[in-house]
């Protein structure tokens, strides 16, 4: 452990699998305390497992304002301050084009995905002020910069996070707080949400190859690849990051 | 231990700014760094005070001998390369209207060209054995300053210049990474001369603190973790990215 995270505490949504796993084991790899936090209780739980010491798992809706309000209080309570919300809980869904999404698949999406990034970044705010400061990142996509048929919501719901993202950090530098606040945008990465949409499929396989086709170097990354960028900016080697996107995806958005 | 062992990084404009200090934060992960520099004397000092995982040498980025000696060197003393950040670059004020043609040509020479010579070199090389290019352009590169004409211009070349080799590498199936990295506002010598050469530097500080919402300046050291992060394999998935450190001026 070389420490890039000594004496933070992070709250990390989504944390049952994909990029909130990853990180949370990453931030705490490096010396945080780590809230992990999902719907999912049995893999949250195993999440928090892994850390060992260093986290303990906490269930939470992202789309829930009471939910936020008693997680907020569980991790103040558990370790008095917040410097880190990593917002990983996301959805895909199916039919989601613009002639098939209805009004169900629009809301579940934009609701878990935007509005779920939109209450943690209020109910961070507070804490981390009296923290004197904090960073927040939010996982947008490389759907937040490019359109896909197939992805109209959730296009939709991470171009919104994006703008979510520069909209918090112009605000919390004006109020000068010492909160930054950063989105990463992944490409298509090997996470249990492409394993659940590439299983709807008849021709896995060759759904698969398309996608690794869309990236430069021909390959998918994982959830490690995001972690990574997390832990940077997460730590205060960072400090003079606020209000970009971090793509890392590829090269999927380079040509 | 570190990030970046087993690294061998050719850093130009090493000697100061944010070559010096990338110079010296990838030495601290392990990497053993070519400080390449146009001020041979403070080549010397930087990579003396960094101590035996660093040597300089001369370079002038514009002169196609001195990178072939530059890169000669660096294998000479290390045995490989692995690592090239191109930090050489030039700031001067200038519009459409006001600017020499002779300013404009030097610009590009340095920005762009010193960063194409550098970047073709480090393909030849890095194509067996992999790698990663880390080039320096600039928030003017994806927005345009109105009296920074031909720098905005050069920095946005480098920030496609970048992209070009990305793909180009990621194609033939080399492992070769290259990645712009965009600064705001930083405390360097480069920003301060030209502070300095303005009518008004007083004011035109004022007005450059202004444009970032984060209220603290940005020192050469907060460009340097992001290099390490480029040329460390953390970045392994990372090619054909802008990566934007600026205080958060580009977010509004």
């Amino acid at each position: 452990m070389s420490g890039r995270l000594k004496n933070k505490v992070a709250l990390v949504t989504g944390g049952a699998s994909g990029f909130g796993r990853a990180s949370a084991i990453r931030l705490a790899e490096e010396g945080a305390l780590v809230c992990v936090t999902d719907v999912n209780e049995a893999e949250g739980e195993a999440t928090a497992a892994m850390l060992g010491n260093r986290g303990f798992f906490h269930r939470m809706d992202v789309t829930s304002d009471g939910d936020w309000t008693d997680t907020m209080r569980a991790v103040l309570g558990r370790y008095a301050k917040l410097d880190v919300l990593v917002n990983s809980a996301g959805v895909a869904a199916a039919q989601d084009n613009i002639e098939e999404c209805d009004d169900a698949v629009w809301d579940f999406v934009m609701d878990v995905n935007l509005t779920g990034t939109y209450l943690g970044c209020r109910h961070a705010i507070a804490p981390m002020r009296r923290a004197g400061g904090g960073s927040i990142v939010n996982l947008a996509s490389v759907l937040a910069l490019k359109g896909e048929g197939g992805a109209l919501a959730y296009c939709a719901s991470k171009g919104g996070v994006r703008l979510l993202t520069k909209a918090v950090a112009v605000h919390c530098g004006h109020d000068k707080n010492g909160i930054r606040c950063n989105a990463i945008c992944p490409g298509y990465m090997l996470t249990a949400m492409l394993y659940d949409f590439l299983d709807t499929l008849n021709d896995r396989e060759g759904e698969h190859a398309r996608l690794a086709s869309m990236h430069a170097l021909g390959r998918l990354g994982d959830a490690d690849d995001v972690a990574q960028m997390v832990l940077f900016l997460a730590s205060d080697e960072s400090r003079f990051v606020t209000g970009t996107e971090m793509v890392v995806d590829g090269g999927f958005t380079a040509g | 231990m570190g990030r970046c062992n087993d690294r061998i990084a050719l850093v130009t404009g090493g000697a100061s700014g944010i070559g010096a200090a990338a110079a010296r934060l990838l030495a601290a992960q392990g990497a053993r760094v070519m400080i390449a520099d146009r001020d041979a004397e403070k080549g010397v000092k930087v990579a003396r005070e960094i101590g035996a995982a660093a040597q300089s040498v001369r370079l002038d980025v514009a002169d196609a001998a001195s990178w072939e000696a530059a890169v000669a060197a660096t294998l000479e003393a290390f045995g490989g390369w692995t690592v090239l950040v191109n930090s050489a670059g030039i700031l001067r004020h200038g519009s459409i209207e006001s600017e020499s043609l002779e300013d404009w040509r030097q610009i590009m020479e340095i920005n762009v060209k010193g960063t194409w010579r550098g970047c073709k070199l480090a393909v030849a090389h890095m194509k067996e054995a992999g790698g990663s290019i880390v080039n320096l352009s600039s928030i003017a590169g994806i927005e345009a300053g109105s009296d920074l004409c031909a720098y905005s211009v050069s920095k946005g070349a480098v920030r496609l210049l970048t992209k070009s080799i990305a793909l180009y590498c990621a194609d033939r199936g080399w492992q070769v990474r290259c990645n712009s990295v965009h600064p705001g506002i930083i405390e360097t010598p480069m920003l301060h001369t030209y502070f300095a050469e303005q009518p008004d530097p007083e004011a035109e500080r004022a007005a450059w603190d202004q444009v970032m919402p984060l209220g603290i300046r940005g020192e050469p050291e907060d460009i340097g973790h992001m290099i390490v992060y480029l040329a460390s394999d953390e970045s392994r998935l990372v090619t054909g990215a802008e990566m934007v450190v600026d205080g958060g001026a580009m977010a509004r």
